[in-house]
C-alpha cells in the first residue's frame, strides 16, 4: 500500500514537469519576452532599450533552456525555464504585475473560495444522491420519465442563466440577499448562500442522470435479487444494499474533484464579487497578468494530481476487491 | 459582388462535404441503416434532428460570404436577407415591438426642454394581425411544399417506413412558420428589441447561431483525428507508445481546462496584435480568432475521447477475430481500418454529439471570461456578457438575455435529446 502510494507520487513528478514545460512553451516561447514587453509597455514608440529594461526588471533576459555564458551547474539553473518554471515546485510563485506576493494572495483568497465550493459540493452530492435514489424507487413510472426530461432541460440551460436569474429574483426583486460582495466571519453567510443554491441547482441535471444510471446498473445485479428474495422491503433493499454498492463508483468519481475545490469557481465568484481564487484567476486573465495565470495553472494541475492519487487510494479503502501492489 | 470564403467557411463546407461522403459510404451497410432507422423511430429524436438541421442551415447560409465592391466589407447571405435591420440602427435600447425608445431623453420642443420617450426611427407600425396571418400562410405554404416533395420521394422509394414522419412534419412546420413570422415582422418592428447601440437583437441572435454551431462542429473536426489516432494506437500497440500517449493526456488533463484555454487564447491575442498583416478587415480578424479558438478547444479537449477509445481498443484487440487477422498476416493498418475503427464508431458518435452541446455552452462562459470569440463577433456569449452589465437598470433590459438564452437552450436541448437516443440505440450494453 505504502509502496503503491510512493510509486504514484513519483509518477506525479514527470507529469508536473510536463505541465511546467507546456506552460513555459506557451508563455515564453510562442509568446517571446519581446512580444510581452511590447504589449505590456503599450507605448507608440518602443525602443529596443525599453524592451531590454523591461525584460531586465522582470528577469526575462536570460536564455530559455541553456545558458552558455555561465559555468558549471548554473549553466542550467541560470536560465528562464529553471528560474520561472521549475521554482514553482517550491510553491514560490513570485510577484504579480502590481508587485504583490502571489503566494500570500492565494493563501488569503483560498477561504472565500472554499466557503462556496465546499458547501456546494457537499449539499450537491447529498441532494443528487437522494434524488437519484427516489427516482430509482419510482423507476419506470411517469415520475421517472418526467424527472429525466426535467434533468435534460436543466442540463441544457447555460449556467450563466441560473446565476443571472437567481440574482434578479432573490436580490433584485425579493431583496432577500445582497446582490454581490463578501465579508469574512459569519457575515459571509448572506453572501454565499445564493451562489451555493445556484451551484447545487445547476449541477442537478447531469449528476442525477449519472447517478441514476449507476444505480440502475446495480439494481439488476444478483445480490439485489437475493435481497428481494429474502423478503426485504424495497426501501431496505435500496438503502442497505443498493446505496453502499452504488456509492463506490460515485465516491471514486468525485474524489478527484475535492482538492480542486480550492481553486474556486471562476464564473460564480466573479458574478457575486467573492474575493476568492476563481475571481483572482479571472481578473488575472482579463489583465493579462501572466505570472498569476502561470501560478494558478501550476496550482490547479498540482491539486488535480493530488486528486488522482486520492482516487486511487480511495479505491483501496472502499473497495475490498481491489488490491494494489 | 464576388464570393469570398473565410477560413471558417472553408472548414464548414469541407466538414459538410466529408459528412455527406461518410454518410454515403456507411449507408451502404444494411446494419448501419437499420441502426439509424431505429434512432429515428423515436419522435423526440426525429424532432430534435430537424431542429438541429434548422440551426445548421442558418449556420450554412451565414457561411457564404461576399465582398462588397468598392467597400471594405464582407457580408454573408444572412446579412443580405436582413439588410433592412443591418443598415438601420436605432440609437439605443428598445423593448421588443416597441415604438419608442427604452429611456427618456432630453429634447427641445418649441423652445421648452422636455423629457420624452423618443420615437424609434425604423419602426413602421404595421398591422400586426394582418402580418401574422400573412406570415402563417406563407410559412404553411413553404412547409407544405417541402412535405409534399418528401412524401413524393417516399412514394417513389415505395417502402413503408417505421419512422414517425408526421411528428417530423409538425416540427418542421412549426419552425418554418415561427421563422417566417419573425422575418416578416422584422420589416416593421424590432421583434426582439434593440441592444445598447441600437442593433437589432433578432439579427444578432440569428448571427450568433453560426458562431455557436461552428464552435461545436469545427472543434470536433480538430479533435477527432487526434483522439482517434492517439487512442487507437495506444490501445492497439501498447508498450511504450501507450505509456507516452497516457503521459501526454494525463498531463494535458491535469491543467484546468479553462486556464489552459485562456492562457492559449491570451497568447493568440498577443500574436494577432503583433501581426496585423494577417487579415485585412475586422471580420477577417475575428474569423481568424474564431479559427484559433476552435483549434485551441480541439487541442485541449481530445483527452476524454482518447481515453475512452484507448480502453475500447484494448478490449477489442483481445477478441479472437483481431487475433485471427494478425495470425493471417493482415497488416496493422488494415486491422485498425477494417476491424477496430468500425467497432469504435458508436463511442465516437455519442461523444461527438455530447461534446457539441458542451461546447455551445462553453462558448458563453469563455466569452464571459474574455477569452472566447472576438468581442466584435456576434455570439450568444457576447450578447449575455453585454446584457449582464445592464442588469442594474430599472426596468430591466431583459430581451437580449432572453433571446440568447432561448436560442442557445433550444439548440443544446435538441443536441442532448438526440445524443440520448443515439446512446440508447448504439451502446451495445443497452441491447440486453
Amino acid at each position: 500500500m505504502l509502496l503503491y502510494i510512493i510509486k504514484r507520487i513519483l509518477y506525479a513528478i514527470p507529469i508536473l514537469i510536463g505541465v511546467n514545460l507546456i506552460t513555459f512553451i506557451l508563455f515564453f516561447m510562442v509568446n517571446s519576452p519581446n512580444d510581452m514587453a511590447r504589449s505590456q509597455l503599450g507605448a507608440k514608440q518602443i525602443t529596443p532599450q525599453m524592451i531590454e529594461a523591461w525584460k531586465e526588471s522582470k528577469g526575462y533576459n536570460k536564455p530559455l533552456f541553456l545558458n552558455n555564458k555561465s559555468k558549471g551547474i548554473s549553466k542550467i539553473t541560470d536560465t528562464l525555464f529553471f528560474q520561472e518554471s521549475l521554482k514553482l515546485f517550491t510553491f514560490n510563485f513570485g510577484y504579480s504585475d502590481n508587485n504583490r506576493d502571489i503566494k500570500e494572495d492565494i493563501k488569503e483568497r483560498m477561504y472565500p473560495s472554499l466557503a462556496i465550493a465546499l458547501p456546494t459540493f457537499i449539499i450537491g452530492l447529498v441532494t443528487n444522491i437522494s434524488l437519484a435514489l427516489i427516482i430509482i424507487l419510482f423507476r419506470g413510472t411517469i415520475l421517472d420519465t418526467t424527472t429525466m426530461v426535467v434533468a435534460v432541460i436543466i442540463m441544457s440551460i447555460s449556467g450563466l442563466f441560473y446565476i443571472i436569474a437567481g440574482q434578479v429574483l432573490f436580490s433584485k426583486m425579493w431583496h432577500l440577499v445582497p446582490i454581490s460582495g463578501y465579508q469574512s466571519g459569519f457575515g459571509a453567510i448572506k453572501f454565499v448562500i445564493l451562489p451555493i443554491i445556484i451551484g447545487v441547482f445547476s449541477g442537478i441535471g447531469s449528476s442525477v442522470r449519472w447517478y441514476r444510471s449507476i444505480f440502475l446498473e446495480e439494481i439488476n445485479r444478483d445480490y439485489i435479487r437475493t435481497a428481494r428474495a429474502k423478503g426485504l422491503s424495497e426501501t431496505s433493499v435500496l438503502f442497505k444494499h443498493l446505496l453502499p454498492n452504488g456509492m463506490l463508483p460515485i465516491l471514486t468519481g468525485v474524489v478527484v474533484i475535492i482538492p480542486t475545490l480550492f481553486m474556486g469557481s471562476l464564473i460564480m465568484e466573479s458574478f457575486f464579487g467573492i474575493p476568492g481564487l476563481g475571481s483572482y484567476t479571472i481578473d488575472a486573465i482579463k489583465a493579462q497578468d501572466f505570472a498569476i495565470v502561470k501560478a494558478m495553472v501550476f496550482l490547479g494541475s498540482f491539486l488535480y494530481i493530488v486528486g488522482l492519487i486520492l482516487t486511487d487510494i480511495s479505491y483501496t479503502i472502499f473497495d475490498p476487491r481491489i488490491k494494489l501492489g | 459582388m464576388n464570393i469570398t470564403l473565410l477560413w471558417t467557411d472553408i472548414m464548414v463546407w469541407l466538414l459538410l462535404f466529408s459528412i455527406i461522403v461518410w454518410g454515403y459510404i456507411v449507408s451502404r451497410s444494411p446494419r448501419v441503416r437499420e441502426q439509424w432507422r431505429s434512432i429515428f423511430k423515436s419522435k423526440i429524436a426525429l424532432s430534435s434532428a430537424i431542429i438541429l438541421l434548422f440551426y445548421l442551415s442558418f449556420a450554412l447560409i451565414d457561411s457564404i460570404h461576399f465582398r462588397v465592391e468598392n467597400q471594405h466589407r464582407v457580408v454573408s447571405l444572412l446579412d443580405i436577407a436582413f439588410e433592412h435591420r443591418v443598415k438601420n440602427r436605432e440609437r439605443t435600447y428598445s423593448a421588443p415591438f416597441a415604438t419608442h425608445e427604452y429611456s427618456k431623453d432630453i429634447t427641445i420642443i418649441n423652445g421648452e426642454t422636455k423629457q420624452i420617450y423618443r420615437d424609434l426611427k425604423y419602426v413602421h407600425s404595421g398591422n400586426i394581425v394582418i402580418d401574422t396571418i400573412k406570415s402563417i400562410l406563407i410559412g404553411v405554404a413553404i412547409s407544405l411544399f417541402l412535405i409534399w416533395l418528401h412524401i413524393r420521394y417516399r412514394k417513389k422509394r415505395g417502402k413503408d417506413s417505421i419512422i414517425p414522419w408526421s411528428s417530423g412534419y409538425i416540427t418542421l412546420t412549426t419552425l418554418i412558420v415561427l421563422f417566417s413570422w419573425l422575418y416578416i415582422m422584422s420589416f416593421s418592428y424590432h421583434v426582439l428589441g434593440t441592444d445598447k447601440v441600437g442593433g437589432d437583437v433578432l439579427y444578432a441572435t440569428l448571427k450568433s447561431i453560426r458562431t455557436g454551431v461552428l464552435i461545436g462542429v469545427l472543434t470536433t473536426l480538430v479533435m477527432l483525428p487526434i483522439s482517434i489516432a492517439l487512442g487507437v494506437s495506444a490501445g492497439f500497440f501498447r508498450g511504450w507508445i501507450d505509456d507516452i500517449i497516457q503521459y501526454i493526456y494525463t498531463t494535458l488533463n491535469s491543467i484546468p481546462s479553462v486556464l489552459l484555454i485562456s492562457a492559449t487564447v491570451l497568447i493568440v491575442q498577443v500574436l494577432l496584435d503583433n501581426h496585423p498583416d494577417w487579415f485585412n478587415s475586422t471580420l477577417e480578424r475575428s474569423d481568424l480568432r474564431l479559427l484559433f479558438l476552435v483549434v485551441i478547444l480541439g487541442v485541449t479537449s481530445w483527452t476524454g475521447l482518447c481515453r475512452l477509445l484507448r480502453a475500447e481498443t484494448l478490449k477489442i484487440s483481445q477478441i479472437d477475430f483481431v487475433k485471427a487477422s494478425k495470425a493471417f498476416g493482415v497488416t496493422n493498418f488494415n486491422i485498425i481500418r477494417k476491424h477496430i475503427i468500425p467497432n469504435l464508431m458508436h463511442i465516437i458518435l455519442i461523444s461527438v454529439v455530447l461534446d457539441f452541446s458542451g461546447l455551445v455552452l462553453a462558448e458563453a462562459v469563455l466569452s464571459y471570461v474574455g477569452v472566447g470569440v472576438d468581442p466584435t463577433m456576434y455570439s450568444w456569449g457576447n450578447m449575455i456578457n453585454q446584457a449582464r452589465l445592464e442588469m442594474a437598470r430599472e426596468p430591466m433590459v431583459w430581451w437580449s438575455l432572453f433571446s440568447s438564452f432561448i436560442f442557445m437552450s433550444i439548440l443544446v436541448l435538441s443536441a442532448n435529446l438526440f445524443s440520448d437516443r443515439i446512446q440508447v440505440v448504439l451502446d451495445p450494453r443497452n441491447e440486453v
